[in-house]
């Protein structure tokens, strides 16, 4: 396992298979963690395959007091294309839309986003909506509680989510970086779907094309 | 984590809540809540996480705010109602939580911490997309680089003046008295407290004005206040951006000639206007 620093956060990295040539990185579900083994949808990538954890997730730091935006998982990825190089992103739900913002944010070095169904994929309301202000029972362990709080109601507006598919194909080589394979669709993943340089193809054939 | 509390004024006199704004702290209000305990409140203001003599954490949100508050409203009051009175981005707090938990606020006055919806400048797709390119790039380099933030350290004039440059209506003096609570002092000069993770402006779905609509359907007591001076960090809410979303039976004033930290600027009118709209304590 790789650590890696994010702010006052140590994210967990894992080697899941090794291999040369471009990695493939997996973010995975709201309250989950990296898995210990490819999965079988992306058995076939040639490369090496990395799994992070995202904060608050797995073997990474579990923050005091909660204040996760989605954004901050965009630092964590952040962290991990920095230490790895040029990445393909394959994400589950929640680590679907922060693939999405990866490649907005960094469209030269995330060379294809493969967004698939997974927990977290919808994220919370985007209108003002009354508020739960809760303190959780904290009980020390990773997924955070406040984790699955607030990253299961983080604000997705459909404009936002396009502003970062429109900064992924004008800044990437590749004539298709983002691609949605999820069956489910909420509103903010149907915009992303619908947007010009968008695919659609099922998790391998996405792959394949990624892998080039 | 630990927040840090002050309080000016009997233990035993009703509790009025001031809830500072963002970079700022609960001492900044230092000159203004004695005039409001001297008039028979029991004056209670804490440090926001990271800010102050508060806890530096992992994360910042405003929604952990919110949470924050909560645990401070719980702990101070109960479940009973007390008044409040939120400063800029204490303000907007303040307004989520009057929306969420109406059943802690007994009269709210917002100062100058009113959102209005920003007409977005008139800008292409491909151009908003841009500029929201170099806004995140500039976030990222700074989460790149937080782990090992220390803050500049400087002299108490050094410090004052860097924070002049944000607050410009502030008097030297009080800028300056501002480090000695604000800022502590290590073996190569005084540094802000204030968590250097932390940064001013951002990006993010977030709608300032989705507090705005929220305050429209509060049923307590609410006094809003304006100003009309320019500062960099005033919000330029003007009485025409808000009238239409005020509570039912607010009231709102408006001070063409003062600025953002209007308590500061005239410490004795804001607490007497307080203290009426607010009544007898008792």
């Amino acid at each position: 396992m790789i650590t890696l620093r994010h702010n006052r956060v140590e994210l967990a990295l894992h080697e899941i298979r090794a291999g040369a040539g471009r990695p493939l990185l997996l973010l995975h579900g709201l309250g989950e963690a990296s898995p210990d083994r490819v999965p079988s949808r992306a058995d076939t990538w040639a490369g090496p395959v990395y799994g992070l954890d995202f904060t608050g997730h797995g073997a990474s730091t579990l923050p005091i007091g909660g204040g996760y935006t989605a954004e901050i998982l965009l630092g964590d990825v952040d962290a991990a294309i920095n230490h790895l190089g040029e990445v393909t992103i394959y994400g589950r739900g929640l680590g679907g839309y922060i693939a999405l913002l990866a490649a907005g944010a960094a469209p030269d070095r995330v060379l294809g986003a493969v967004i698939a169904d997974g927990p977290g994929l919808t994220g919370g309301p985007t209108e003002p909506t009354s508020q739960a202000v809760v303190r959780l029972v904290d009980d020390r362990h990773t997924p955070d509680p406040y984790a699955l709080l607030e990253l299961g109601r983080d604000l997705r507006p459909a404009d936002y989510a396009l502003d970062f598919v429109r900064m992924a194909v004008t800044g990437s080589d590749l004539d298709e970086p983002i691609n949605v394979a999820a069956v489910f669709r909420p509103p903010w993943l149907a915009a992303v779907a619908a947007a010009p340089g968008v695919a659609g193809l099922d998790v391998p054939e996405a792959l394949a094309l990624y892998a080039g | 984590m630990g927040i840090a509390v002050n309080e000016w004024g009997s233990a035993t006199d009703p509790i009025l809540m001031l809830v500072h704004g963002g970079a700022d702290f609960s001492r900044t209000f230092d000159a203004f809540a004695p005039l409001l305990a001297d008039a028979g409140w029991r004056v209670v203001a804490w440090d926001h996480r990271g800010h102050g003599d508060s806890d530096h954490t992992h994360l910042y949100s405003f929604d952990a705010d919110l949470r924050d508050a909560v645990r401070v409203f719980e702990t101070v009051a109960g479940h009973d109602p007390v008044a409040v009175l939120g400063h800029s981005k204490g303000g907007a707090i303040m307004t989520s939580l009057a929306d969420a938990q109406p059943f802690r606020f007994k009269a709210f006055v917002n100062l100058d911490g009113i959102p209005y919806r920003r007409p977005g400048p008139d800008l292409a797709e491909h151009q908003r997309a841009e500029a929201l390119g170099t806004e995140l790039a500039g976030w990222l380099a700074h989460r790149r680089r937080t782990a090992d933030g220390v803050r500049k350290p400087g002299t108490i004039e050094e410090l004052a003046r860097r924070r002049g440059t944000m607050n410009p209506r502030l008097s030297t003096e009080w800028l300056e008295y501002l480090v000695t609570v604000g800022a502590r002092h290590d073996d190569d000069g005084w540094r802000w407290k204030l968590d250097p993770s932390m940064r001013m402006g951002g990006f993010g779905p977030w709608r300032p004005e989705w507090a705005l609509f929220r305050m429209a359907g509060l049923a307590i007591p609410f006094l809003g206040v304006l100003v009309g001076a320019e500062e960099p960090m005033g919000w330029g809410t003007r009485p025409r951006h808000v009238e239409q979303w005020m509570p039912r039976h607010g009231r709102l004033e408006y001070f063409e000639d003062l600025g953002h930290f209007i308590h500061i600027e005239q410490p004795q009118m804001v607490a007497d206007m307080v203290l009426e709209f607010l009544g007898d304590p008792a």
